[in-house]
């Protein structure tokens, strides 16, 4: 070599110092340039899982194009008390900064929060259905815990409010091959016509273990479990009852139901 | 541009080929050739990974000490990675989820530590980009060729087009599905050094063991 590489420790210290420096201002810089098209790219990404939903549908797709004036409409919630908070904008409502906020968001007590989520927002955006003053779909976003990540999908209600009619997830980072399977259409479609609640109002909603018995009383409520994914299949099975319990949707849910049947 | 860095920037494509002679980074070689698009950007990746680490590594070989030269390397390299998956995730959004991993993985694939140490630290830095652009290229000419043929016959397109018509829709071509599972790639690339060698027989390795005949067992006396 040129000249020697001198081994004494300042100097050992200072070329790593600034190393790292250089490196991290060059990975710092690129992420936030290009933060605003990747999150560009996530958002397409969502509205696409929610046509997804729709589309796998039987009949709503048309249900939407027969019907003048019926389409997928979001609307904010506020989660404590069921009720539509539409002087929030939901086009620019963004639950996730929500959470951080001190006023939008609260922190949930660790025997409160199965999702393991830390915080979140007292307000989401649902998506909803509605021909002929009936409320046919509720798209509800849940996210939570899985394994390796925090999960991001959107769970599809019936009109019944108690019957699962989609489920997809848009963003996680669980392992390749294993957790990763949550996404996969073999796993998702195993979920629509799913029952949330049983007869007493427990939530029931979940993955199995391993198989489930079709002959067991679980098989209305529960799919079958992914081989090498317990613990994200765990964390899927406690997001949804989080989300869809009385800390979450339930009082919206009931509304709705409410509504449904004809109630105030 | 000289003969020298003429050299430089070929010898890896086809006379030192980091996949087919040193046989290095073929992890990734089987993981992202199911299709030809996942390939090539994949190969664009590993190439600006490759040509600027060998640059920036070979800019400051001079003043970096000696017990902390690979810490250095890898710090540059997985910078460089973080950047370019950086760069996909808002240009190529659709491919860079189907490599999943595998971008993120460049940092560990062996030809671009290989080329920092055994080149970029003993050479200036135009030979060095040179050297990693070479490299790149040979890397990506394994990976155009497996991905090609993986996608033409296991599903009988190539960059999505459909070239070949499915028997599943009126056509004759029955895909191969084996051609659709990494373990392919592992034939095509033995298939592809045996052409390289046949061609290039300075490549052929001497056999470092005889093959043993096992004597005939004699017969038992009785």
């Amino acid at each position: 070599m040129a000249s020697p590489t001198e081994e004494n420790p300042a100097r050992t210290l200072l070329v790593a110092f600034v190393v790292c420096a250089v490196c991290s201002v060059v990975v710092s810089a690129t992420a936030v340039f290009l933060e605003p098209r990747q999150r560009a790219n996530r958002e397409r990404e969502r509205e696409q899982q929610i046509q997804a939903i729709v589309a796998r549908q039987p009949g709503l797709a048309e249900l939407l194009e027969g019907l003048e004036g019926v389409s997928l409409e979001p609307h904010v919630v506020e989660l404590a008390t069921g009720e539509l908070a539409d002087h929030i904008d939901a086009a620019t409502f963004d639950a996730r900064r929500a959470a951080n906020d001190p006023l939008l968001g609260v922190a949930l007590p660790a025997d409160r929060d199965p999702a393991r989520i830390g915080r979140r927002s007292r307000f989401a955006v649902v998506y909803l259905i509605e021909a002929a003053g009936r409320i046919e779909l509720v798209i509800l976003p849940v996210h939570g815990s899985g394994y390796a990540s925090t999960l991001y999908g959107y769970l599809a209600l019936a009109g019944d409010t108690n019957t699962v009619a989609g489920l997809s997830f848009y963003e996680h980072g669980e392992t390749p091959g294993l957790g990763s399977e949550i996404e996969e259409p073999y796993f998702l479609e195993s979920w629509p016509g799913k029952l949330v609640r049983d007869e007493k109002g427990e939530l029931r909603i979940g993955i199995a273990l391993d198989e489930v018995d079709p002959d067991s009383p679980d098989a209305a409520y529960e799919v079958d479990g992914l081989t090498g994914a317990t613990r994200t299949c765990s964390g899927v099975t406690q997001l949804l009852r989080y989300w869809l319990g009385e800390d979450g949707f339930a009082p919206f849910l009931e509304r709705v139901r409410l509504k449904n049947e004809g109630g105030p | 541009m000289n003969t020298d860095s003429t050299r430089t920037l070929t010898r890896p494509v086809f006379d030192e080929n980091p996949i087919a002679l040193q046989v290095l980074g073929v992890c990734s070689a089987l993981a992202v050739t199911k299709t030809l698009a996942t390939a090539l950007v994949m190969c664009l990746a590993l190439t600006a990974v490759l040509t600027a680490s060998n640059t920036a590594i070979s800019a400051i070989r001079k003043l970096v000490p000696r017990s902390i030269r690979l810490i250095v390397q890898i710090t540059i390299i997985a910078s460089l990675v973080i950047v370019a998956d950086q760069f996909l995730r808002a240009f190529a959004w659709e491919l860079s989820k189907e490599l999943s991993v595998f971008v993120g993985l460049i940092v560990t694939n062996c030809i671009v530590l290989g080329r920092a140490e055994t080149f970029a630290m003993n050479n200036s830095v135009g030979a060095s980009a040179l050297d990693g652009l070479g490299n790149g290229l040979g890397y990506s000419v394994i990976l155009i060729a497996v991905g090609s043929v993986r996608e033409l016959l296991g599903a009988g397109a190539l960059l999505g087009y459909q070239l070949l018509p499915l028997a599943s829709e009126d056509g004759w071509f029955q895909p191969i599905a084996l051609m659709r599972s990494p373990p392919s790639a592992f034939f095509i690339i033995g298939g592809l050094i045996w052409l390289l060698r046949t061609w290039k027989t300075s490549q052929v390795e001497e056999s470092e063991t005889d093959v043993l005949v096992p004597p005939t067992p004699a017969r038992s006396e009785s």
